[in-house]
């Protein structure tokens, strides 16, 4: 995560109002123009990548029009195109990441805002944050070579011995898998999760937490009365952008997750996400209608993200307004 | 239940609960040292001189190295911050200054669109744009498709270290007759040149170890590019062929390749934290 707060600092006011673009000084006039150059590149590219991704995916689009969310048959032969299998492996990987990160990520958060001595806060958060600097293609070499065995070998045989009845933990396991990936998805998603958390944690005044603990509340009552109240939407908002970052996380995915477009139940089974079909088969991809569902996928996944990202915001936002901060 | 032993029950919630939080934060931690330890542990056999000087050998030869890729690495991060940063600043101070109109408020928005698309899209997007015109895979392209990526953090960063610098110093220059312009790039900036720097360093951490995009935009190349517009080995990309690849000898060099993108990544993060501590003195 960048060090960046996610609440805008309070807008500067100008001090003479339109004296930027006033005809006092002509250095004036020729610098405001070139940054306002700069910021519409920022507008173009947007633009730009919305009109490209939908010009490269516009054949796939009319061949197949809704069947290609559909449809379970992805066959680059016969150019029978459906993301189905895909879709299903990325909202299952997601799914399962958020059910391991949030709980953890919810830990980290508390412990980081309210109950770590100060001195420890800096550094830990600092820590945390290593966690996101790593790359996630390294995420991938570490999950094929240490985290694939310990699976195969110790935790997926003991999550057969206990829960093996429920179809999710059943079936022949092998270590690269729905699991195995949804693993490394939750530990590169945890540390959004939880510094947006922490952020949000932090913008809940200071005097509802006395209150409560005036009271009498214990210091887990009174984060559970006083401040989750007020936290909860931008708590919410901080697992949707986890959420968002681990729809469209590629590598460490494609490494471990087994690359089968198949349809499991089991939670051991490979899998297929819209992120790795894209990253295994697009320079692979030689027809244009081959491509072109490719990108198809990539728009989805594009139109996906946006969405959720603004909805996040919107929710961490309100927040951070709530609390004054 | 009486008062007595209710209290000690809430006592020992708050106490299970605060437990839980402690074990919550060093279970996030497990990763990290464990990838640290691999990524060492492995790594280290593999790290030699010829590793950094020569180019990677075929399986069962000895003595390959990555040398094209760091090098490549090297150009497409040089690459990005040559096309990302100049527009992002200034879209910063674009921000800054003018944030409240209604372009302002569009570039922030789009800025902060673009912060959440998948890097694996922007790959795509630059193959359409830039590979399947050229028809050629490119060190362009790929440095390219990096900017994209750097290019909302660093405007969002700089508009926000814009703004904590004091009214006053813009005030003060302001009254002294300094034009504008003067006043935004040799106050403004430099007071916020620190924490720019900062987040310009964390942006190209993020993406040197940036993989995805890279598959369809510079591709990968065993031999030294001829020039920009050749495909460009990069660590990345060499980690990923090594890791997928069935051959041993080939796995303890992407152990290697690793251990080298980790130390510049984690080598960059901690730079910029030093040099915010040192500002915040």
């Amino acid at each position: 995560m960048m060090r960046q707060s996610i609440w805008p600092t309070p807008e500067r006011p100008p001090l003479v109002p339109g004296r930027f673009r006033g005809d006092t000084h002509r250095g004036d006039r020729v610098f405001s123009w070139i940054t306002a150059a700069s910021a519409s590149i920022v507008i173009l590219t947007v633009l730009a990548m919305t009109g490209q991704m939908l010009a490269s995916s516009w054949l796939s689009l009319e061949t197949f029009h809704w069947s290609f969310i559909t449809s379970l048959e992805w066959n680059p032969v016969t150019e029978q195109f459906g993301a189905l299998p895909f879709i299903f492996g990325t909202i299952v990987s997601s799914t399962v990441a958020l059910a391991l990160a949030v709980p953890v990520s919810f830990g980290v958060a508390l412990f980081l805002s309210e109950l770590a001595p100060e001195w420890l806060r800096n550094p830990f958060g600092f820590l945390v944050e290593l966690l996101a600097a790593v790359p996630s293609v390294v995420y991938g070499l570490w999950g094929i070579f240490a985290l694939a065995p310990l699976m195969r070998e110790t935790v997926e045989p003991a999550l057969r011995a206990s829960l093996g009845f429920l179809p999710l933990f059943s079936g022949p396991n092998q270590g690269y898998g729905m699991l195995t990936a949804s693993v490394v998805l939750a530990i590169m998603i945890t540390p959004t999760i939880a510094s947006v958390s922490r952020e949000v944690l932090r913008a809940v005044p200071r005097a509802y937490r006395e209150a409560a603990l005036g009271l009498g509340a214990t210091q887990w009552e009174a984060i559970r009365t006083g401040v989750f109240p007020v936290a909860r939407s931008g708590l919410v908002g901080a697992v949707v952008l986890g959420l968002g970052r681990a729809l469209g996380e590629t590598m460490a995915v494609t490494m471990l997750i087994g690359n089968r477009a198949d349809i499991s139940a089991s939670l051991f089974a490979p899998g297929y996400t819209m992120a790795s079909v894209i990253a295994n088969e697009f320079t692979e991809a030689t027809e244009d209608l081959y491509l072109s569902a490719l990108a198809e996928i990539g728009l989805l996944l594009f139109i996906i993200t946006v969405l959720l990202n603004i909805f996040a915001r919107f929710l961490v936002w309100r927040v951070g307004r709530q609390g004054g901060a | 239940m009486n008062i007595r032993s209710h209290f000690t029950y809430r006592k020992a919630v708050d106490r299970i609960v605060r437990g839980l939080c402690l074990l919550a934060a060093l279970l996030a931690l497990v990763p990290l040292f464990s990838v640290l330890y691999y990524v060492t542990a492995r790594g280290l056999g593999g790290i030699s001189f010829e590793f950094f000087t020569e180019l990677p050998t075929p399986v069962g030869e000895e003595h390959g190295g990555v040398a094209n890729a760091i090098t490549g690495t090297l150009t497409l991060v040089g690459l990005a911050c040559l096309f990302g940063i100049p527009p992002g600043v200034l879209a910063g101070v674009y921000l800054s200054q003018f944030g409240h109109t209604r372009l302002g408020k569009i570039v922030r928005f789009s800025a902060d669109v673009m912060s959440g698309v998948p890097s694996v899209t922007i790959g795509i997007f630059v193959y359409s744009l830039l590979v399947v015109r050229t028809k050629q895979f490119s060190a362009y392209a790929g440095g390219l498709a990096l900017a994209v990526i750097m290019l909302p953090t660093v405007t969002r960063t700089t508009e926000e270290l814009l703004k904590l610098v004091p009214e006053a110093l813009r005030e003060a220059a302001l009254g002294l007759g300094v034009p504008q312009w003067r006043t935004t790039l040799s106050v403004m900036l430099r007071t916020a040149a620190p924490g720019v720097a900062t987040g310009i360093m964390l942006a190209v951490a993020r993406v040197a170890g940036e993989t995805a995009p890279l598959l369809f935009t510079s591709f990968s190349n065993r031999f030294w590019p001829g020039g920009l517009d050749e495909p460009t080995a990069s660590l990345p990309v060499q980690i990923y062929t090594y890791a997928v690849s069935p051959y041993e000898d080939w796995h303890s060099q992407a152990w290697a390749a690793a251990l080298v993108l980790v130390a510049l990544v984690l080598t960059l993060n901690v730079a910029a934290r030093v040099l915010v501590r040192h500002r915040v003195r």
